[in-house]
């Protein structure tokens, strides 16, 4: 920071309201007030980091330390009722590794004010499962006389949708719809044939939200919420009872191709939190803060790792170091890559004073003025 | 069909564009360049919402636990 913005930093929006309020409460005079925002900022500065600090490594310490006492495996509640989610250490592995799809991809729904009620809930649950042709089929048969499949459907209303799905999906064929029953009619001698056809159609989506495997409501609150294994955030969002301002999803990737990074790295933060919270264990928010600015920086989802964060440092003698040590010098020999010794492993590596700390600074001496 | 603006969920913060004012104040005060700002990538839903271009720097307000707000900014790249 420029001298100028040293001098006159502002205090964070949270202290001065904080400092607001209690000044109200105490009903604080002028000079006192003064007073107490002098204070504040005296300690506020101390608190801070100084500048060449391993914050990084403390960030690292602080959350590594507290996770060796959560569970390591995930147990199983045979009979509560809810949905099983990935919890304690597997699922910290899975935030921070920023896997593409979470063990239990899941998304958390809230309903728009006019609909936030017990049976609009439930009516959405049952709406957002996905339904295939095999959930609502009574009978299914092939015809082999007319080359044909009849598929006989449990709720006769359900038939209309069963026949536009199937004409959309199976190609050469020709739909007839009889009482209850869909028939369809293939261009094709061959039995075999005529089975994969069968398949095709049990397989075909006819309502739902593609993706949601099971949703179960249930009340926070004044809320009614729906929380669904699978999640398709971009379809869910569609339904018109579903609220856009509050509904999440707790797939990272998702949300950073529907929302934007910065929702990313939120999710990131409130599920490593939350995780850790359910072990009981404490940690500063600062430190997840700081891992998920990291992973977001690039703009998109990195993990901490080799192939993230770890992989991508500029020095090679670093990168040698950390894993795959092979890999990365030959790699480096072959594009003839320079290492300028700017970060503290290849530092340490070849005994020099490490950039941090107090060795990050130099002296400057300039000579005119005295 | 439901029109979707995702800018209003919680978990989008606000995102504004810099004028070239305001991008010579923000490297001046925290004497930086372009390429020392983090990214954001011009496909990112939010940056098409607001019309960003690359080269473009974002403002964002975030809303922190520890500090009520925080600011932050990005500079947009190619994806």
């Amino acid at each position: 920071m420029s001298e100028q913005s040293q001098k006159e930093f502002e205090l964070p929006v949270k202290i001065t309201e904080e400092i607001e309020q209690i000044s109200k409460e105490l009903r604080l005079s002028k000079e006192k007030k003064e007073k107490l925002v002098e204070e504040v900022r005296k300690s506020y500065t101390r608190g801070m980091f100084e500048p060449g600090e391993g914050i990084g490594i403390i960030a690292a310490q602080s959350i590594s330390e507290p996770s060796t006492q959560m569970t390591m495996r995930t147990y199983h509640f045979a009979g509560t009722a809810g949905i099983r989610v990935t919890y304690g250490l597997p699922r910290l592995i899975e935030i921070f590794d920023a896997k593409k799809e979470p063990e239990t991809p899941m998304m958390t729904i809230y309903l728009k004010r006019e609909f936030n009620n017990a049976s609009e809930a439930a009516n959405l649950a049952e709406n957002l499962v996905e339904k295939k042709v095999l959930n609502i089929v009574k009978r299914i048969s092939l015809n082999l006389n007319e080359n044909s499949i009849e598929v006989e459907v449990l709720d006769k209303r359900k038939i209309e949708s069963v026949s536009k799905v199937v004409k959309e999906m199976i190609k050469n064929s020709n739909v007839k719809t009889k009482e209850d029953k869909v028939m369809v009619a293939v261009k094709t001698e061959n039995v075999k044939e005529l089975q994969k056809v069968k398949e095709k159609i049990l397989s075909l989506q006819v309502g739902g939200v593609k993706g949601v495997k099971n949703a179960i409501v249930r009340k926070e609150g004044d809320d009614w919420i729906i929380n669904t294994i699978g999640t398709n955030l971009s379809d869910a969002l569609k339904i018109k009872e579903v609220d856009e301002r509050k509904t999440y999803t707790n797939d990272i990737h998702e949300t950073a191709s529907v929302f934007g990074v910065e929702a990313a790295r939120n999710v990131i933060i409130r599920e490593a939190m939350k995780t850790m919270q359910e072990q009981a264990l404490d940690i500063d928010p600062r430190y997840v803060m700081l891992v998920a600015d990291m992973m977001t920086f690039a703009g998109d989802i990195n993990s901490i790792g080799r192939y993230g964060v770890a992989g991508a440092k500029t020095s090679i003698l670093s990168r040698a170091a950390f894993e795959e040590t092979i890999k990365h010098l030959v790699r480096a020999s072959i594009r003839n890559e320079v290492d300028n010794l700017q970060g503290i492993f290849e530092n340490v590596m070849i005994g020099q004073v490490v950039p941090a700390g107090t060795g990050m600074f130099e002296l400057i001496v300039k000579p005119d003025e005295s | 069909m439901k029109e979707i603006d995702i800018t209003k969920n919680d978990l989008v913060p606000k995102h504004t564009l810099l004028n070239d004012g305001e991008k010579l104040e923000l490297f001046n005060q925290y004497e930086i360049t372009l390429r020392q700002l983090p990214r954001i990538l011009v496909n990112d839903p939010v940056v098409q919402n607001i019309g960003g271009k690359v080269g473009d720097v974002v403002k964002v307000v975030r809303k922190s636990p520890t500090a009520g707000e925080a600011l932050y900014y990005r500079v947009i790249v190619r994806g």
